[in-house]
Formats: C-alpha cells, sequence, structure tokens
C-alpha cells in the first residue's frame, strides 16, 4: 500500500492513499460522529562521535487514529496496523470504549469542511536525504575537527511526514511536511573546552555542515580553561539560539483556560487574563504564521481546524492567547490554531554591536537543562552551555565557567535593551527539529545566575 | 532529561508519597508476585502471548542481514498497546487506546552500525528492512575510525520473561477506571480543590528479539501510572500552589498498583497540603540541613549518580545533547573517586519486582546481573552494553572478572535503535533501623522535602537544582510549619560526602519515571530508584518566588 512513487523521496503515504484508508475507515463506523487522523512517514537520522558515525538509521511509520463519539461519548483509538481486519477492529474498539465513557458535557461536533492555505513546508531535497549524503554532511565537521586535533559530535535527523484529517462531518485535508536539525558539539581532547553550532530548517540546502564546523570549531578553541565568576545580575547578549531556548517558554504559557481559570502568568489578579496588557518591552512582537516561508508550518490543525497567523504579543501587549474550540465558545472568542510555529520580531543591532557597547557583561551560546520552577512568573532554572565568554569594555576578554540561571523570558523581555536581525534556529534541547522558531540575538540587563558549574 | 521528561511529569502528574507525615505506607510493591525468568521449556514457565510468528520472522529478519552481508544482526519485533485515561474535576478529559507494532534490524558491518526499522510486517518488507540497515551501516563506514567490538554473551535460544502483574490492566473495565478517577476528583473537591486533574496510564509491550548468536527471547512488559494533582487559587487570584500525588510511584506492575494507591482515600490531604501551601512562609535562604524524602531523593539520584554513571556518557558519546560526565576519564575515577561516606552503597539491578526496568533479558540479549556501582563509598563500576564493555577491558581483568555487558541496552520502541540506558540504580538503606520521623528528631535546624518538583543539572552532572512538593521548617528535631519557594543547588560531590545520616531498611522506597531523555533522536527510559530517606548537612537553598 505505501506509496514508492517517487525514487529515493522518503515513503509516506499519498493523498489518494489518506483518502482511501479514511474513506475505509468512516464507511466501518457507526458512531455519530467519528474522526479519523493519519500521520505517514519516515524518519532518519545520523549520529556521530569521537569523530566517527556511532549510529544511524531510518524507520517508516503509519498510524491511524480513530475518535468515535456517541451523543456526548467519546473515545480515542490508534494503531499503526493498516489491514482491513485492524482498522475495523480499531474502529470497534474506539465505539465500544465510547459507549462506556460518561457524557461529556464540553463535546464539540465535528468540524464540516474547510479551507485552507496551501502550505509551504514541504522540501523535496530533505526528502531525499540518503545515509550517504547524511554521511557526507557529517564528514564536513568531523574531517576539520579531526585536522583541528578536536573531537567531534553531532546529529542530523530528517523527518518528511504526510498527515491526513478526516470526518463524518464531510471535513479532508491532506499535507505534507518536512523538517531537518544539523548540530553539533565540538570538544578539545582534554576536555577543558567545548563549543556547540547548530541549525534547522524545512531545506537542507539551507544548513551548512561547514559553516556549522567552523563556529563549533572556534568557541570549543576560545573556550579552553574558563575561569569562575561570582553568581549574580549580569548583562547578557544572548546568541539567537540562547534568546529562543527563553522565548519559546512563553509559547508554553498561552493557553487561555488556564489564564481565565487563575493558574498562569496570563491570569489576571482579581481575575480574568491579562488579554490588552503590556507585559515586556515596547520593541517585542511574538507571532506564529504557519505561512511565513523562513518558519512554516501546515495550515491544518489536529481536530481540523485551519492554522492560521496569531499575533501573541504586539509591541510588548498581550494580543491574543490560545483558545480550543470549547474555551472559545465559553468565551465568546474566536478558537485559534496557530501551527505551532514562532517568530519573533528584531531590531537593526547586531552581536558584536551588544558587545562593543557593553563594559561588563557575558556572551551566552545557548542554554540546557532548562525545567519550571515557578508557574506563577515562567520562572525557569537552566545553565549556560558549549560557550559562554566575558565581555569587558566593548570586547569578548575570556572564556567563563557556565552558571546556572533562575529567570523568567517576562523578567527578561522587560529588561530588553537592544535586538539584532532574527534568525531560524535550533532551540530543541534534543537536537531534533522540534519546534520552528525565528528569534533575534538580543541584549539584557540584569539576568539572574544563581550558581556557578564546573561542568565543560 | 529531555522535554518528553517534562511534559510527563506536568501532565500526568508524577506522583508522591503519602508520607506520613509521613509514615510511608507503600512500597510493599516488592511483595507483588515474583518476577522469574526462565527456559520456556521449564514446567510452569510463563506463556508469552504474542503472535506465535514473530520468533519466525525474527530468525527470518537476521537471516536476511547476514546474506546481505553483516556480520552481526539482532531484530526486536514489538507490539505496544498503550492506554491513557485522563479526567480533571468530574469530566473525562480523554480516553486513548494505542497500539503500536513493527520491527527494527541493527546490523554490524565491518565494525560500523547500521539500523532500519518499519511498521510493516512482511516477508518482503523485512527483507527490505534488513537490506536497508547493511546499506547505511556500509555508508556508516566511510567515516569509521575504530571499529566496534562486542564483549561476549551466552546464547539464550528460548527465554520467556513476564512482568509480575496479578491484574492485566486491558482486562479492567473501562468504566471501572473511570469511577476510580472522578471519585478520587470527587473526594478532592469535597475536600475543596480548586481544580483537580487525574489520570491513569498503562502499558504492555510484547517484545521478540533474535541475534545471530543464537538469542532468542520473548518478554511480556508492564508498567502502569496512576496520578493526581490539585489546585488552590488565593482569594485575590495572586497566587495558585499545587500538589502532585508523588506519593504514588510508576511501577512496572498492572492494576493491582491502581487499585493499592487509593487516591480517593488520599485526595483530602493532598488537598489540605495545597492549600497549606498558599499560606506557607516563604523560604530564607541560606544553608540547611537537608532531609529528604524517598519521594524526592529518587530524581536526585536519577541525576546526580544514575546519569554520570552511564559509560557512553564518559567517554563523549552524548557531548551534543544528555552530556558527558565528571566521571571521566575512567581510569583516574573507577577505585579511586569517594562518592560519598563509608556507608554509601549504590546498586544496580533490573530484577526487584515491581520496578519500571525490570526484565529477563536486555535489548541485546544480554541477562542483566546487579552490580554495584558505589561500594563503601567508592566508585567502582559503569553501566554498560555489549560494545561499551570492551572499553572497561582492563578494568575487569585487574579486578579478576570477565568482562561482559551489565545488560543495560535498550530501545524505547521497535522503531529506535537500542543503546546503553540506565538500570535500576538504588541507593542501599544502612544498617540502622532509621526512619524518616528518626532524621527529623536527630535535626536541629533544617528543612525537610517530600516529592519531586523542579530539577535541573548540568551537562557533566555537577551542579544540580532541585524543589520538591512540600517543605517543612525542623527545628530542635521538629517539624514547625511549611515553608515554600525552596529549591536546593548543590555540587554532585560535595552534596553526596556531607551526606551524615540514612534510614534503614524498613524506609526503603521506590521512586521512578517513565520519562528518562538521552540520546539523539531522544528515546524515553523507565526506569526505577529505591532509597531510603537521608539527610545532608548545609546545602545551599534559594528562595524562587519572584513577583511578575
Amino acid at each position: 500500500m505505501p506509496s514508492h512513487s517517487l525514487l529515493g523521496v522518503a515513503r509516506h503515504l499519498s493523498r489518494a492513499e489518506c483518502e482511501a484508508i479514511a474513506k475505509k475507515v468512516l464507511s466501518f463506523s457507526h458512531a455519530d460522529e467519528c474522526r479519523v487522523t493519519i500521520s505517514s512517514g519516515e524518519r532518519a537520522n545520523t549520529r556521530f562521535a569521537q569523530n566517527q558515525i556511532s549510529t544511524a538509521g531510518d524507520n517508516y511509520n503509519n498510524t491511524v487514529s480513530i475518535r468515535a463519539v456517541f451523543g456526548k461519548r467519546v473515545a480515542n483509538v490508534s494503531t499503526n496496523r493498516l489491514d482491513d481486519s485492524s482498522l475495523r477492529a480499531a474502529v470497534e474498539n474506539a465505539e465500544r470504549i465510547a459507549r462506556l465513557a460518561p457524557e461529556d458535557p464540553e463535546l464539540m461536533p465535528e468540524l464540516g469542511p474547510q479551507t485552507y492555505d496551501e502550505p509551504i513546508v514541504w522540501n523535496d531535497a530533505t526528502a531525499s536525504l540518503e545515509p550517504e549524503a547524511r554521511a557526507d554532511a557529517v564528514r564536513a565537521i568531523t574531517e576539520p575537527a579531526r585536522r583541528a586535533g578536536l573531537i567531534s559530535t553531532g546529529y542530523i535527523e530528517a523527518q518528511s511526514q504526510a498527515f491526513a484529517v478526516a470526518n463524518s462531518a464531510g471535513l479532508f485535508a491532506y499535507q505534507r511536511s518536512t523538517a531537518v536539525a544539523f548540530t553539533t558539539t565540538v570538544r578539545t581532547q582534554d576536555g577543558t573546552g567545548s563549543g556547540w553550532a547548530g541549525g534547522s530548517d524545512n531545506d537542507f540546502r539551507r544548513i551548512d555542515p561547514r559553516a556549522l564546523a567552523e563556529r563549533a570549531i572556534e568557541k570549543a578553541r576560545r573556550s579552553v580553561n574558563p575561569v569562575a565568576i561570582e553568581p549574580g545580575r549580569y548583562t547578557v547578549v544572548l546568541e539567537p539560539t540562547a534568546a529562543a531556548n527563553l522565548i519559546q517558554l512563553i509559547a508554553g504559557a498561552v493557553n487561555a483556560r488556564g489564564a481565565d481559570e487563575g493558574r498562569s502568568f496570563f491570569s489576571k489578579a482579581g481575575g480574568g487574563n491579562k488579554i490588552g496588557e503590556k507585559v515586556v518591552d515596547e520593541r517585542v512582537t511574538l507571532v506564529s504564521d504557519p505561512l511565513d516561508p523562513r518558519v512554516p508550518a501546515n495550515t491544518v490543525g489536529g481536530d481540523g481546524l485551519p492554522s492560521k497567523r496569531v499575533k501573541w504579543i504586539e509591541n510588548g501587549v498581550v494580543k491574543n492567547l490560545a483558545y480550543d474550540r470549547f474555551w472559545a465558545q465559553r468565551t465568546g472568542k474566536a478558537p485559534n490554531s496557530a501551527g505551532g510555529t514562532l517568530c519573533m520580531g528584531g531590531g537593526d543591532s547586531s552581536v558584536d554591536d551588544m558587545i562593543k557597547s557593553t563594559e561588563r557583561g557575558l556572551l551566552v551560546t545557548r542554554f540546557w537543562y532548562i525545567r519550571p520552577v515557578d508557574p506563577r512568573t515562567i520562572l525557569f532554572t537552566g545553565l549556560t552551555r558549549d560557550g559562554t565568554f566575558l565581555i569587558e569594555n566593548g570586547r569578548v576578554t575570556r572564556p567563563v565557567k557556565n552558571l546556572r540561571y533562575n529567570e523568567s523570558p517576562i523578567f527578561m523581555l522587560n529588561n530588553l535593551q537592544a535586538m539584532g536581525r532574527p534568525e531560524r534556529v535550533s532551540a530543541s534541547e534534543a537536537g531534533g527539529p522540534g519546534q520552528a522558531i525565528m528569534v533575534p540575538p538580543i541584549k539584557v540587563r540584569d539576568f539572574t545566575f544563581t550558581s556557578s558549574s564546573d561542568a565543560i | 532529561m529531555s522535554s518528553t521528561r517534562r511534559e510527563f511529569l506536568q501532565h500526568s502528574a508524577a506522583t508522591a508519597a503519602a508520607l506520613s507525615l509521613l509514615s510511608a505506607e507503600r512500597a510493599h510493591a516488592a511483595d507483588a508476585a515474583n518476577a522469574h525468568a526462565t527456559n520456556a521449556n521449564a514446567g510452569g514457565a510463563p506463556r508469552f502471548s504474542g503472535d506465535s510468528d514473530h520468533r519466525e520472522l525474527a530468525l527470518r529478519a537476521i537471516d536476511a542481514a547476514k546474506a546481505a552481508g553483516a556480520d552481526y544482526a539482532d531484530c526486536r519485533i514489538s507490539s505496544a498497546r498503550s492506554q491513557n485515561i485522563g479526567t480533571r474535576e468530574r469530566r473525562v478529559t480523554n480516553i486513548g487506546d494505542n497500539e503500536t507494532f513493527g520491527f527494527g534490524v541493527r546490523v554490524l558491518v565491518g565494525g560500523s552500525w547500521g539500523f532500519a526499522a518499519s511498521s510493516e510486517l512482511t516477508i518482503d518488507e523485512i527483507a527490505r528492512v534488513a537490506r536497508q540497515a547493511v546499506a547505511q551501516a556500509r555508508a556508516n563506514r566511510a567515516a569509521m575510525v575504530k571499529p566496534v567490538e562486542l564483549a561476549p554473551a551466552d546464547p539464550v535460544p528460548n527465554g520467556v520473561w513476564r512482568s509480575p502483574v496479578r491484574i492485566d490492566p486491558f482486562t479492567v473495565a473501562i468504566e471501572d477506571k473511570v469511577a476510580y478517577l472522578l471519585e478520587a476528583n470527587a473526594a478532592a473537591l469535597a475536600a475543596g480543590a480548586r481544580f483537580v486533574n487525574s489520570n491513569m496510564f498503562f502499558l504492555k509491550d510484547e517484545k521478540t528479539f533474535a541475534s545471530t548468536i543464537g538469542t532468542v527471547t520473548q518478554q511480556t512488559i508492564m508498567r502502569a501510572q496512576p496520578g493526581m494533582t490539585v489546585t488552590m487559587i488565593s482569594a485575590d487570584n495572586r497566587d495558585f500552589q499545587t500538589r502532585q500525588s508523588t506519593d504514588i510511584q510508576p511501577k512496572g506492575l498492572g492494576y493491582e498498583h491502581v487499585l493499592d494507591s487509593d487516591m480517593k482515600r488520599h485526595a483530602a490531604r493532598w488537598v489540605e497540603e495545597a492549600r497549606q501551601k498558599l499560606t506557607a512562609k516563604s523560604v530564607e535562604v541560606g544553608r540547611y540541613d537537608l532531609i529528604l524524602h524517598p519521594t524526592h531523593l529518587w530524581l536526585t539520584i536519577h541525576e546526580s549518580i544514575a546519569h554520570p554513571t552511564e559509560l557512553d556518557r564518559a567517554y563523549g558519546f552524548e557531548a551534543n545533547y544528555a552530556g558527558t560526565s565528571f566521571l571521566s576519564p575512567p581510569e583516574n575515577m573507577l577505585g579511586k573517586f569517594r562518592y560519598g561516606p563509608d556507608f554509601m552503597n549504590i546498586v544496580a539491578d533490573r530484577n526487584a519486582p515491581g520496578t519500571l526496568s525490570a526484565c529477563g533479558w536486555d535489548d541485546e540479549g544480554v541477562a542483566p546481573r546487579d552490580f554495584h556501582i558505589v561500594k563503601d563509598g567508592i566508585f567502582v563500576d559503569y553501566q554498560t552494553t555489549r560494545e561499551q564493555a570492551m572499553w572497561l577491558d582492563w578494568w575487569y581483568k585487574q579486578r579478576n572478572m570477565p568482562t561482559r555487558s551489565q545488560g543495560c541496552s535498550y530501545a524505547q520502541t521497535w522503531a529506535d535503535v537500542q543503546f546503553q540506558r540506565m538500570p535500576n540504580v538504588n541507593l542501599k538503606p544502612g544498617t540502622a533501623d532509621l526512619v524518616w520521623d528518626d532524621l527529623i528528631a536527630a535535626t536541629e535546624d533544617g528543612i525537610a522535602i517530600v516529592g519531586d518538583g523542579a530539577f535541573s543539572i548540568d551537562q557533566q552532572r555537577y551542579n544540580a537544582q532541585f524543589g520538591g512538593q512540600l517543605y517543612y521548617e525542623v527545628k530542635k528535631g521538629k517539624i514547625t510549619g511549611m515553608l515554600k519557594d525552596v529549591n536546593y543547588q548543590m555540587r554532585t560531590p560535595e552534596f553526596w560526602n556531607a551526606m551524615d545520616m540514612i534510614g534503614g531498611p524498613r524506609s526503603y522506597e521506590l521512586g521512578g519515571a517513565f520519562g528518562d531523555g538521552k540520546g539523539q533522536p531522544s528515546q524515553s527510559n523507565a526506569v526505577s530508584h529505591g532509597c531510603p530517606p537521608t539527610r545532608h548537612k548545609q546545602i545551599n537553598v534559594i528562595n524562587t518566588g519572584r513577583s511578575a
């Protein structure tokens, strides 16, 4: 059944194949309402360590999820076996469980047919990335690292996915997406220096392995034998990856219901939420736009709702929060689906300008082990990693030992001093494609570091 | 640890301990039935309930890989079913039943690994995937510097193992599960909870493994996690506090774990504790003696002992994500590094009944054994796979031990390649019969922490920060009130060497998590950590409360 139509392109179910499966599942259904979602595709990766490939592989999988509704009773079942009897069994299982479920007073009826913007998130070059091409890209890092007497470690992951949703109310959508990330950490032989570089995109051709190698090698060399500095409040210049590591945490806190219920940063004292309130510096704008060519996403959400541009923060003021269909109806708002990408507007400064204008501060490459401490303020803790440097009198003077911070992106964006041009970055800690995010480098005052780390 | 783990802890409400005030009344998981690994030919052996064709298909896959040029090959076929039920207040928010089925083939060609996987278990697809794995290995050889060698392993021609489950969760009616959760929520609401979320999650993984050394094993692994989170909100809407049910930890058990957890009985106490957090005194920063409950300490052990003793980290293989280890290079650390006081013993196992890592054989067919990582305070061994055991050949020879894998190979699903993952890593109890209350009674000026909360540690596992669910001020041997905004920061060697009291066998409990993250792509491992309560002298406490 799976398509082999495009030679060399990662396997995934075609529109016709998804339509056929959806039709079949809907024909098996006896429920009042039925929704079918299909995810199909290949994930391929190559890892390297000690300047050689350690493991690599690919997997191909298709998952069919079935949602059955009787009255206000609902259940979800998924399977990755696509033969008729397995699909029939999954439908029967969903219906059996749904009948046993209590009524859900918040159940929303299935959406009818919708119109979707044409997504721009599929790329043939990424979908055609073969093991040999990945190995070549890896050598573009391991060879210069070896010549420099350094040790490189890293990872490429390419995802090629088809997604389809259909329901008994006549909705059908089929979209395809690709995503790729390439990250590397280069360390010195004696373990006294470490540098990181990485990139993420939908199009593998926009990632330059040689440039990544150069950056990581340079950072590894410059970071050797760091000195300890006192924790405390520092002016920081955050490279785009470090800025994104923290700014993306805001996107995780924009749920409207949590805000209205009083358990979110976006809750308002006395009741309600902070839409309309200024919460960060007036230069800050945060938007999700599935049609932004630099950070595109599918234009269909999981329940079939079309994904559109959503402005979360404009000129520092909260413009919108994330509303699912039920909460939107309850509160008289429009439901929104934003596609899961994030873009922050920038300024006309540059990392060099920011360093030049800093009397004493720190230059940060990226953050790591970022975990929530206090949801009331979106306060997180974590550490700097793989390239942290002291700035003195407008110059980067020496590497410093890594530091642990306890800080909130909200406080940080209130203390904003300068912004550069936004860049798309790889901001997922695990180095996978993760959320597509584009942010500028930023300079911030009074960033709170609470302890020093010996880790290199 | 990945975001997977973070999300899991956030959304599934982790677990927690009833604590005594804490008289730990659980941890009887160890009594639950007995796990036993056995040869299927033996009388009374557990039966594998998976597809009987799987053995044949797995053998066919490794034959196809050999025919395509593999020097070594293994195949894992897995059929995994999971179920998740989520509720809030009086409402069921989700009932999901998922199955995933497929196989992965791993090969060695001229010393390079290759891997491929697919969900289509047909004869043709098995042959294609086997060839794809070999092609992948050949592509990888281009960058090879040092070929992979495997430590010897004994063939297991017909191994069968099953988690020691009394009640298979998939035989329990959905209505019963829903009723259990809604009754627990009702108890929380009756006690005044502003919001309550509860859920249960179950997994049943039927795995067939075959390798070219003549091993075929079939195992049924089961896991269960019930959990609840209650939220209280201040009258002026300016503060909210949650209590997660960390008295209840995930286990490698069946539905009996849900019944034994009895969330309905504990719900009102969790609500009261969340309410107290709203008016608790904000902590003064400084150095305190910390008394750490097992429902908290397991996560500190996980981060500061279990992770840095993974051998692949020590050799830099995880440098790009999970990180390296301060326990490096091994030749300067093994037998030399003092982790903690003489009474500190860290033992790894994969056989304690009810633990998340328990199995008969690991994901490369090796029977795990118990082994000391720290003995009498000294670091003595790392966690290994067959590939990695060879790297410590010199150390095992020196100790007159055979060079063999410790059985730490694991893959989260059929679609992922197996690699080194931690087994259960446990802090053994002390010899004196001390319990939680004894540690409190012996403390002049300290803070007692119950349940796991915030957690973060650097990439070499030196500098960590942890929070909890509940914080108690301890003065002159007594709990004198509740605190909030507490997190402690520590440096691993100093923290463990500052341990000056340890609970006895009676106070030993199992904690754990489903979402231990490592590797690229990041894979989740499920692991338990057993420990007694401990006391640590003069640890740095910070205040995490800031106003927006």
